[in-house]
C-alpha cells in the first residue's frame, strides 16, 4: 500500500482541528439555509407578482447573485463593508451574510419556477370537485410544489457546503483551511500527506452531502 | 380566474410560515462566539482606518496578519498553535507592546486587502517589498533575505549561468519569480516548465534538466532533504528582502516597528529566530545569507 501520510492525521490535535474545520463549514451552511428558505420562499412570491418594477429589480438582484463569483461577493461584503462603511465584520458573518443572498436568490427562483408550474387545470379541477380553496391548497397544490422544491433546494444545501471552501479567503479557518495548514506544517516530514489529508476531506463533505441526499430521496418518494 | 391567482398567493404564504416556524429552533445559534482566528476591531480611528500605537496598547490587543499554511515561516502546529519564522516575530512585538496577539490567516491573495482596511495592524506575511506593492501599503525595515536560487546534482554542479551549455535545460515552475527572471535575462537557456514542485522535483531527480531554479528558500530546503544535491548558485538576480507591512499612512505603527526592529539588532534577535525556526530547514550553514539584523540588510 502507498504511503498516503495518513498519519499525520493522528499527531497531537489534527484530527480534532479537521472535524472542527469541518463544523465551522456546516455551521455557516446551515445558518445561511435556515436564513435563505424562508427568505427565498418570500422572494419567490414577490417574483410571481406582474408588477413590471418588483419584476426587473428582482430579476436584476437573482442575476447580480447569480453572475458574480461568490469569493467575489466574499471579498465585497468582507472588505468592501469596512472600506465603504467603516463597519468591520468578522469573516464569519460576511460569510453567512453571502450565502444568505445566495441562497435567497436561488431559492427564490426555484420557489417562482414551482409555483408557475402548477397549472391552472389543478385549480380549476379541484374547484370542480367542489374543494374549498383551503382543501385546494392543502390537497393539491402544496404537495405538488413541496415535491417539486424539494431536490433541488437539496441540491442547493449541498452546493452550499461545497462552496464554503472559499471562505478561507477571508481568514475564516474551515476544513479545507485545516487541511492546507497541517500539509503544509509536515511538508518536510511526510511530503505525500496531502494525499491522504484531502482524501480525507473529500470523505468529510462525502459524509455530510450524502446523508442529506438521501434525506432529499426520501422525501421524494413519500411525497411522490 | 382571480380566485385562482389568489389561491396561490396563500398557497406560497403557507408555504413561507412553515419554513419559517420549522427553522425557527435551529437559527437560534447564529451569532457564533469569538474564536482566535477572528478580528473585532470596533475602535477603528476615526481619521482613518488603521490604529495608532496608543490605540493598539489601550486596547490591549493586536492582530497581526500571518500565513497559516507556510512553513516554516507562519504555520500552525498539530496542537493549533501558530508557529514559524514570522510569527516568532509577532510574539515578541506583542510581548513588547505588552498586549495579546491576535493571529489572523491571511493569503497571499488577500494581505493587502486586510492592511487597506485596517482589519489587521501588521501583516508579517512572508511579505516581499516590491515597489508596486509599497505604493499600497508601507513597509517597514526588512528583516529577511530572499532571492533565487539553483539547485543541481553533486556528480555535475551548476555554480554560474554564463556559461551555459546550449543543449542543458533548466528546470523552472511556471509563474514563479525564477521563470520571469531567467526568460527576461537568460534568453539563451532553454527552460523546463512545470506546474507544481512535485513534478519540477521528480524532472530533476530523473535528470531531465541540468538544474532547477527558484526561490533560494525552497532549493535550499531541497537540497538538504535529499542528498545528491547541492545549491551551486544561492543567490542569483536582484536581492529582495522581506519586511513588515502597515496600513499606508500609519507612521505611529511604522515608527515604532523600526525602532523595534532597530533595537532587537543589538540582541540578535533574528539569529535566534532563525535558529528556533528555520535552522532545521535551511541548516546553520545560510543563517547569514538569509537574515537580516537591525533592518540593515548586507552589502
Amino acid at each position: 500500500m502507498p504511503d498516503l501520510g495518513l498519519d499525520v492525521l493522528f499527531k497531537g490535535k489534527n484530527m480534532i482541528r479537521l472535524l472542527g474545520g469541518l463544523w465551522v463549514a456546516v455551521k455557516i451552511s446551515l445558518i445561511s439555509v435556515a436564513i435563505s428558505i424562508p427568505l427565498g420562499i418570500l422572494l419567490g412570491i414577490i417574483m410571481t407578482s406582474k408588477n413590471p418594477l418588483i419584476k426587473a429589480v428582482t430579476r436584476v438582484y437573482l442575476e447580480f447573485i447569480r453572475i458574480m463569483p461568490q469569493l467575489v461577493l466574499l471579498f465585497i461584503v468582507f472588505f468592501g463593508t469596512t472600506s465603504a462603511l467603516g463597519v468591520n465584520i468578522s469573516g464569519e458573518l460576511a460569510s453567512v451574510i453571502v450565502f444568505t443572498a445566495w441562497g435567497t436568490a436561488e431559492m427564490g427562483d426555484l420557489v417562482r419556477g414551482a409555483l408557475i408550474s402548477i397549472p391552472k387545470h389543478q385549480y380549476e379541477s379541484a374547484a370542480a370537485l367542489t374543494l374549498t380553496p383551503a382543501q385546494t391548497y392543502l390537497y393539491v397544490i402544496i404537495p405538488q410544489t413541496v415535491r417539486r422544491l424539494i431536490p433541488l433546494s437539496i441540491n442547493l444545501i449541498t452546493r452550499m457546503i461545497k462552496t464554503t471552501s472559499l471562505i478561507l479567503m477571508i481568514g475564516v479557518v474551515e476544513v479545507l483551511k485545516v487541511a492546507q495548514q497541517i500539509i503544509e506544517a509536515n511538508r518536510m516530514s511526510s511530503p505525500n500527506a496531502a494525499f491522504g489529508v484531502y482524501l480525507t476531506v473529500l470523505f468529510m463533505y462525502f459524509i455530510i452531502c450524502w446523508p442529506i441526499s438521501m434525506l432529499a430521496k426520501r422525501l421524494e418518494k413519500k411525497w411522490g | 380566474m382571480k380566485k385562482i391567482k389568489k389561491m396561490k398567493l396563500i398557497t406560497a404564504i403557507a408555504l413561507t410560515l412553515t419554513a419559517a416556524l420549522g427553522l425557527a429552533s435551529c437559527g437560534g445559534s447564529g451569532q457564533s462566539e469569538p474564536k482566535g482566528n477572528e478580528v473585532y476591531v470596533d475602535d477603528t480611528a476615526a481619521e482613518g482606518v488603521y490604529r495608532t500605537i496608543d490605540e493598539i496598547k489601550e486596547s490591549g490587543e493586536i492582530n497581526i496578519g500571518v500565513f497559516s499554511d507556510k512553513h516554516p515561516f507562519g504555520y500552525v502546529d498539530e496542537n493549533s498553535e501558530y508557529q514559524g519564522y514570522d510569527v516568532y516575530f509577532a510574539k515578541r512585538i506583542g510581548e513588547d507592546l505588552g498586549v495579546k496577539v491576535n493571529f489572523v490567516s491571511t493569503e497571499a491573495a488577500n494581505r493587502i486587502e486586510y492592511l487597506k482596511t485596517g482589519k489587521v495592524d501588521i501583516v508579517l506575511a512572508n511579505f516581499t517589498v516590491t515597489p508596486e506593492r509599497a505604493e499600497e501599503v508601507d513597509f517597514a525595515l526588512p528583516y529577511m533575505n530572499v532571492s533565487l536560487g539553483v539547485v543541481s546534482p553533486e556528480s555535475a554542479p551548476v555554480t554560474s549561468l554564463d556559461e551555459w551549455n546550449a543543449d542543458d535545460e533548466m528546470i523552472v515552475i511556471s509563474g514563479t519569480t525564477a521563470e520571469t527572471y531567467l526568460t527576461q535575462n537568460y534568453p539563451d537557456i532553454k527552460l523546463q516548465k512545470y506546474d507544481t514542485y512535485a513534478n519540477a522535483k521528480s524532472a530533476l531527480e530523473n535528470g531531465s534538466a541540468a538544474a532547477w531554479a527558484n526561490d533560494n528558500t525552497e532549493v535550499i530546503a531541497y537540497s538538504l532533504s535529499t542528498t545528491g544535491y547541492t545549491v551551486g548558485i544561492p543567490t542569483l538576480g536582484s536581492k529582495d528582502t522581506i519586511a513588515p507591512a502597515v496600513s499606508k499612512g500609519n507612521e505611529s505603527v511604522l515608527g515604532w516597528l523600526n525602532d523595534e526592529i532597530a533595537a532587537l539588532g543589538s540582541e540578535k534577535f533574528f539569529h535566534a529566530d532563525y535558529e528556533a525556526t528555520l535552522a532545521d530547514t535551511y541548516g546553520l550553514d545560510y543563517e547569514e545569507e538569509l537574515v537580516i539584523e537591525g533592518g540593515v540588510p548586507a552589502e
